[in-house]
């Protein structure tokens, strides 16, 4: 209902126009997704780039001085650096699609299997932090809104405040001295044994998920905030006001949805910062996924992980943009009209 | 007529000088801006005097590994036995200059991409801002993690990895308002008039961004100080034995259950100056934008936002 008071009536009859560019999702959707692809090539590009910069002989800056010429041998060939720049290029970037990324140099084993369980855990933490936050988030920022200029309100704003603008990683640390070094309440290292999965075990999942959810709800809260005072501000609330809609209704039936597209953008760039953000609270927690994953590959100089490593952190990414556009869109039925 | 452009043009940059000040202004009366400045000056102040009432040296060995505090070491002992208050005093400086030094060098290239792609137009815009976007296709810290695996991290390198990392950012933000400016009548008078593109650049397109580009050096500077310390923090851009806020949290941890200030201290100290930025910068943009615009920049690019 109050959707069609927002959208403006879209005549389409005799405008032609309008019906050709029927399809602004599809297109937009088309054009984004043209352009990830180009970005995610020209990263990798550069990600493969990286390993021929080494100075020098790469595979002798990545062993060092005592390695034998058999390895260095071995090492030449898997990078590639037996071939052309070019020709390693297209060896290893088709290798991707056969689901090779190589062998890792410190394990001897293939990065696909070595990655494969981390990136489960690394989603696993992801995912359950963003549904986490995304509930509490929306839950505080409407009631927030309803309570303006609360007492509530005020120290939730505060406490936003300080919270966002915390580094995540001493955000962390905090949250192990308070509750596992001082209450023991949780374990403070969520180091696995081999062949575990992080849902085995799920209580050392709670201190990065309170963390991860203690960086991000400040944004969520604040972003849905805005949008839901926005909305009650708005003429079509004053109305529903005037003809006795009330309180609960009037906050969840009719300010909520329309406070939706905002929130949904702001969840959005919650997960794409969380693909980023993992790498400095896993290594808090020693947690075993793709964020230790990389900072352990460049402690090593294990550069086929690293390579992986980048370039599966930035496709997600890449990706996660365009579904946060997509989503945007799909709470907007305004912005689905053609300009 | 065109001379009237010219005029009311100028006028603008005056009223937008004048804008800055205001926002100050704005910002230093409110609580949020006095409480948030005095954190960042705080800190600041323990950074660079610190070195001189600092009352060990960096590696003085003081009392037993991780002792908790007693008399000449208020604060205890580090994992190697090394006064923390002294390191906290002296683990800031490097920091501070770095931050400050990359965050500049972000704003020089951000705008001058951002602005050269608006004034130019054409294929150079699109190359500039796809360039752009490629860079922002890396999440900030990846991208600096990859540089560093490969080149080291010698210093004048990290500075120029984590302002290519921010620059992105400040290109989008400077493109978006100067597009704007650059189709503006007095702006389109001077260059017709022949002055050179540099000059209408600098004279008459950068004053009237000079807000919005205040606003983003305050963000970016608080992510360059979360960048850096966080590199620090995963043992990346510090040499072994070197006090650093970021290396002595990470450190520490293992002694945290008999003496947690080789924790906790640099990590206040961290949180307060990162507060304190945040806080300011914050006022000042609600100052100078109003509190949605405000809202809306601030959490945008906190998330990494691509808008």
């Amino acid at each position: 209902m109050t959707a069609q008071l927002e959208s403006p009536a879209a005549p389409t009859t005799g405008e032609p126009e309008r019906i050709r560019a029927a399809h602004p999702i599809l297109s937009l959707l088309l054009n984004r997704a043209g352009w990830g692809v180009f970005s995610v090539l020209v990263v990798s590009v550069i990600v493969y780039a990286s390993t021929l910069v080494l100075p020098g002989d790469a595979a002798q800056a990545i062993l060092g001085q005592q390695a034998t010429p058999e390895r260095l041998e071995v090492l030449r060939e898997q990078l590639g650096l037996d071939q052309s720049a070019w020709a390693g290029f297209v060896h290893w970037f088709t290798g991707i699609f056969r689901g090779d990324f190589g062998t890792s140099l410190s394990t001897r084993q293939p990065v696909t299997e070595l990655l494969g369980p981390k990136l489960l855990n690394s989603a696993a933490l992801v995912l359950v932090a963003a549904v986490v936050s995304t509930a509490l988030g929306v839950a505080l920022g409407a009631l927030t809104a309803s309570r303006r200029d609360g007492v509530l309100d005020h120290v939730l704003g505060i406490v936003a405040l300080v919270a966002s603008a915390m580094p995540e990683y001493i955000v962390g640390v905090f949250v192990v001295l308070f509750l596992a070094v001082d209450l023991h309440a949780f374990p403070a290292i969520s180091v696995l044994a081999p062949g575990q999965h992080i849902w085995d075990e799920p209580s050392k999942m709670v201190l990065p998920v309170l963390t991860l959810t203690i960086v991000v709800v400040p944004y969520i809260l604040r972003m849905c905030r805005g949008s839901v005072i926005e909305a009650l501000d708005s003429d079509y609330a004053e109305v529903a006001r005037l003809k006795g809609v009330g309180g609960r209704r009037l906050l969840y039936r009719h300010a909520l949805p329309n406070a939706l597209a905002p929130t949904v953008q702001v969840i959005g760039l919650s997960l794409i910062y969380l693909a980023g953000g993992i790498v400095l609270v896993e290594t808090v927690f020693q947690f075993p996924g793709l964020g230790l994953a990389l900072v352990d590959a460049i402690t090593a100089r294990d550069v086929p992980v690293i390579q992986a490593l980048v370039l599966l952190l930035s496709t997600c990414y890449v990706v996660l943009n365009i579904l946060a556009d997509v989503a945007v869109l799909l709470v907007t039925p305004r912005r689905r009209l053609p300009r | 007529m065109t001379t009237e452009a010219v005029d009311a043009g100028r006028r603008g940059n005056r009223r937008e000088r004048g804008a800055i000040r205001r926002a100050l202004r704005g910002a230093l009366r409110s609580w949020r801006g006095r409480i948030g400045l005095v954190m960042a000056l705080a800190v600041l102040a323990l950074a660079f005097l610190g070195p001189l009432v600092a009352p060990h040296a960096a590696t003085d060995f003081v009392a037993l590994p991780s002792s908790p505090r007693g008399p000449g070491y208020p604060l205890g002992s580090d994992g190697l036995g090394q006064d923390v208050l002294s390191r906290v005093l002296l683990g800031g400086r490097k920091l501070l200059l770095l931050a400050v030094l990359s965050t500049g060098l972000a704003l020089v290239l951000g705008t001058l991409i951002g602005v050269t792609a608006a004034y130019r137009r054409g294929w150079a815009e699109t190359a500039l801002m796809r360039g752009v976007d490629v860079l922002l296709a890396f999440p900030q810290l990846v991208f600096v993690l990859l540089v560093v695996s490969v080149l080291g991290t010698p210093t004048w390198l990290l500075v120029l990895t984590v302002a290519i990392a921010q620059a992105p950012q400040i290109a989008r933000v400077v493109h978006a308002g100067a597009q704007d400016i650059c189709e503006r009548d007095f702006v389109q008078a001077v260059a017709l008039w022949g002055v050179p593109p540099r000059q209408v650049i600098a004279r008459h397109v950068l004053p009237s961004l000079s807000t919005p580009l205040a606003v983003e050096a305050g963000l970016r500077l608080g992510f360059s100080i979360v960048i850096i310390s966080g590199l620090n923090f995963l043992g990346f851009g510090v040499q072994p034995g070197t006090p650093s806020w970021g290396v002595m949290i990470n450190e520490n941890r293992l002694g945290m259950a008999s003496n947690p200030w080789g924790v906790v201290a640099p990590a206040l100290v961290l949180a307060i100056l990162a507060i304190g930025t945040n806080l300011f910068t914050d006022a000042f943009a609600r100052a100078a934008f109003g509190e949605d615009r405000a809202d809306d920049t601030v959490i945008g690019s906190g998330m990494g936002a691509t808008p």
